[in-house]
């Protein structure tokens, strides 16, 4: 019965060997991403322009800090389906609170810190009823999507809710050396979520809860906390994205802000080349997912597309990202 | 050992085998782990069969009832050539193996799991009032009272056992195959099984079962088959034989080189338990371990060897226990407070519950002790250099040290997993099954590294179920079983023999 016997795998003799050994897998969503960028600005005229390019990215940002977070959820081995009614909720309240609070850098700043913390909170309830009510993630998150959708009609009685303040604006469209802030504000918190993932012992706690639960407390692993943590983390990044959509626009929608936010954030990440089983992913990766996501829809726009069709690309897409994984984990 | 002695058997004159087994051999990867086996089956019989684990008894029923594909040989049933290939094949010729782990749905009902696969219709719809009839009739038959719309889950592991019985009637069964039938029984469910049994012979049914408990096979046997090291060591009329010569026929072989010599221990106590208890598990478990000390943990699986371990590491809840470390009280209520008292367990399934087999070795080998490793962030360089050195202190072999521990053997990985744990500087070291599924050479260098801790002053507790390990390892034994230590051996006393008795009940230490 033993399989000692290892066969040890001869060092590349020539390029032919080299080449397959390099791993497609973990490159696939750069390949990708090249060859879209390559396809697009072959296609239209206007896709490589500065303002096309800093209009992607600015419009990839919002779903794109959430994708981060979600990043964190899914590699432990769970999934937040909250985000996006979260999104909303968030931003009524930062929204309402920076209105009560009148004018001035002050508000904005106070706005701005209780939507970061709320937005924690949020994801801190989902994770108690995960880890504390052991509820299975999706089911957790699917009730509390629905919850805060509905507490944020309730807030705002479904009205559209306007910002008075004249400066909370520049947050979210203002530029810093001509990119737009919410660009640098999820190219940071890419570069700190990178850190953490790949740096810390958190991080290295996140994929090992997520790749085997029991082998993680066997080793002495506080798998509950870690896991409650990613939530938490989850809830902080809509908190933030909150506060760049709100801003931005200057008002939230209640029934409409943040809709199908989740599904775009989980698709960035599983297309960056996460495994939604968890255990494995990178912070890199669902960069590139998002980016990839905007661009298509971006294009898709610029060669005059259906916007009804552009769901279908989206899919096809998504569902190409999953296959082309799975044939690579064998 | 070569091969089994004279058949004794008063059968062949008057009977007629309903099975021949002839020659079979199995190999698994190139590895011999059945030895030309041949013996005759007898209708109506209830044949035991005995060995250690590992001596090939669950892979020759295997073979028999379609699981595995034997490597050569023949099998003759009711007068003909016979291959079996697969579970329902041996279904359709006639025979059934009961696992030990029931194969029953728990959402379905009594009648609905009795004819699973095999369901009665009318037209297209199931015939559901015809399989309740048939039903109630196989349990009459076995004179058990079972409402057959009662729900699986509802059930007693005995009343579980007769549906798995029943089931297999219904396939007109002539030959069934139990593993290990009575371990998961309570002593009054036992006897109805012992009772069924009766039955189920009068019906002419033939029965083969494996059975650990030495009484019982001399109870319910009619034959007896012992098997080591996947030789056939002997078939005897259960009149031939008694309970002493059946434990040394299992074990009988001469320990090789492959032990270090071993070394007496300190007289300090380093770990010291008292009164443990976990309800239906452990009854009032007290050992101590000294210092330098490899302490032997022996008993039949589901004894409580590896419960009392992990409620020692704080893996599990206890009901009560005082543990000492070095002369002083310490409450361990996780693993982390363990790790703290320099405690470590390497368990017994090592790739559920001890390696994340999508990391590499560097990530595997500091996942307990990373804070070693932390100044702010983690040091990459310093981790992957104490990973280096514990790759070649163990020899670990692997294409590279960022190999996913997927891609390694099951030797290379035990040896990560001691790595692992021996990062955390433990003093004392709780081995579970350490060699299971390893190839002799790594099981030797694994049993000289435990001698060498243990004259660093590292204390080891061995939990084994394979005698050989223990008795060439172990300065002392403890043998347990249903949940209680029964029995104490050291030094000299410390042979297969002694071990059996009290693991089999033969044998049983006043004092605990």
């Amino acid at each position: 019965m033993s399989k000692q016997t290892k066969i040890m795998m001869a060092p590349p003799s020539s390029p032919m060997q080299r080449l397959a050994r390099f791993p497609w897998g973990t490159y696939a969503p750069l390949i990708a991403l090249i060859v879209l960028i390559i396809f697009s600005a072959l296609a239209s005229e206007h896709f490589l322009a500065t303002r096309n390019i800093t209009n992607v990215l600015r419009q990839v940002s919002y779903t794109g800090i959430i994708a981060l977070g979600m990043t964190f959820v899914i590699i432990a081995g769970g999934i937040d389906l909250s985000v996006g009614s979260m999104v909303a909720l968030v931003g009524v309240l930062c929204v309402m609170l920076l209105n009560h609070m009148g004018d001035g850098w002050y508000s904005v700043i106070m706005a701005m810190g209780s939507a970061i913390a709320i937005g924690g909170l949020l994801g801190a309830v989902n994770g108690a009823i995960i880890t504390r009510g052991k509820v299975a993630s999706f089911i957790a998150t699917l009730a509390t999507m629905s919850i805060l959708r509905s507490l944020t009609l309730y807030f705002s009685d479904a009205g559209e809710v306007v910002s008075h303040n004249s400066l909370f604006p520049e947050i979210g469209g203002g530029y810093f050396w001509s990119i737009p802030i919410p660009v640098w504000v999820f190219l940071i918190l890419a570069f700190i979520c990178h850190i953490l993932l790949n740096h810390t012992a958190f991080g290295r706690h996140v994929c090992a809860i997520g790749s085997n639960a029991t082998v993680a407390s066997y080793s002495a692993i506080k798998v509950r906390w870690v896991y409650f943590l990613t939530f938490v983390i989850a809830g902080v990044m809509v908190g933030i994205s909150a506060i760049m959509l709100s801003s931005r626009l200057n008002s939230v929608s209640p029934g409409d802000a943040g809709l199908f936010y989740e599904l775009d954030a989980i698709a960035a990440v599983v297309i960056g080349g996460t495994a939604l089983s968890g255990g494995r992913g990178t912070i890199w990766g669902t960069v590139i997912g998002v980016i990839i996501l905007g661009i298509i829809n971006n294009m898709l726009n610029l060669l005059g597309v259906s916007p009804y069709l552009q769901g279908t690309v989206k899919g096809a897409v998504i569902l190409i990202a999953v296959l082309a994984q799975f044939k690579g984990d064998r | 050992m070569s091969t089994a002695q004279a058949h004794s058997s008063s059968h062949s004159d008057s009977a007629e085998p309903i099975m021949q087994i002839d020659n079979i051999v199995k190999e698994f990867s190139g590895v011999r782990v059945l030895h030309k086996i041949t013996m005759d089956i007898f209708a109506g019989e209830v044949l035991g069969i005995l060995g250690e684990n590992g001596a090939g008894k669950s892979t020759l029923l295997k073979i028999l009832s379609g699981i595995y594909q034997k490597t050569s040989g023949s099998i003759r049933f009711i007068g003909q050539d016979v291959e079996i290939t697969s579970p329902a094949n041996a279904k359709a010729l006639g025979i059934s193996m009961i696992p030990q782990e029931f194969n029953l749905i728990n959402s379905l009902n009594v009648f609905e799991n009795v004819f699973l696969g095999n369901e009665q219709k009318k037209g297209l719809l199931l015939n559901k009032a015809k399989m309740r009839e048939q039903t109630l009739e196989l349990l009459a038959q076995l004179q058990t009272q079972l409402d057959p719309d009662a729900l699986i889950s509802s059930l007693s592991v005995a009343q579980k056992q007769m549906v798995e019985i029943a089931k297999a009637l219904v396939n007109d069964v002539k030959i069934l195959i139990m593993d290990e039938p009575t371990t998961v029984l309570t002593d009054h469910e036992v006897g109805i099984f012992f009772a069924l049994v009766e039955r189920l012979k009068a019906r002419g049914v033939t029965l083969i079962f494996i059975s650990h408990k030495l009484k019982e096979v001399k109870l319910l046997c009619d034959r007896l088959i012992i098997l080591r090291d996947g030789y056939l060591i002997s078939v005897d009329d259960i009149d031939d034989i008694d309970e002493q010569d059946m434990a040394r026929k299992m074990v009988g072989r001469e320990l090789n080189q492959i032990y270090p010599e071993k070394v007496s221990a300190g007289q300090e106590s380093v770990l010291k338990v008292e009164n443990l208890n976990i309800a239906k598990l452990l009854h009032n478990i007290n050992f101590e371990l000294k210092k330098g000390e490899i302490l032997g943990f022996a008993g039949l699986i589901g004894a409580g060897r590896t419960e009392t371990a992990e409620a020692i590491m704080g893996l599990r809840h206890s009901d009560s226990g005082t543990t000492y470390i070095n002369g002083k009280q310490v409450d361990i209520k996780t693993v982390k407070d363990a790790v703290a008292c320099k405690m470590a367990y390497l368990s017994e399934d090592r790739q559920g519950k001890g390696l994340v087999m999508n990391f590499d070795i560097i990530k595997n080998i500091s996942l307990i002790s990373l804070a070693k490793y932390v100044k702010g962030f983690i040091s990459k360089p310093a981790e992957r250099k104490q990973a280096q050195h514990y790759v070649q202190m163990f020899d670990i072999k692997a294409a590279s040290i960022k190999s996913e521990l997927i891609n390694l053997s099951g030797g290379n990985q035990q040896k990560v997993y001691l790595a692992k744990w021996m990062d955390t500087e433990p003093e004392i070291l709780i081995l579970d099954e350490p060699t299971r599924g390893i190839d002799v050479n790594t099981k030797k260098e694994i049993y000289h590294f435990i001698q060498a801790l243990t004259q660093q002053g590292v204390s080891v507790i061995v939990i084994s179920s394979e005698l050989e390990e223990l008795i060439g390892l172990a300065n002392r034994v403890l043998v347990m079983r249903e949940g209680q230590i029964v029995g104490e051996l050291a030094g000299d006393d410390i042979n297969d023999q002694e071990i059996m008795y009290y693991a089999a009940g033969l044998k049983q230490d006043s004092a605990s």
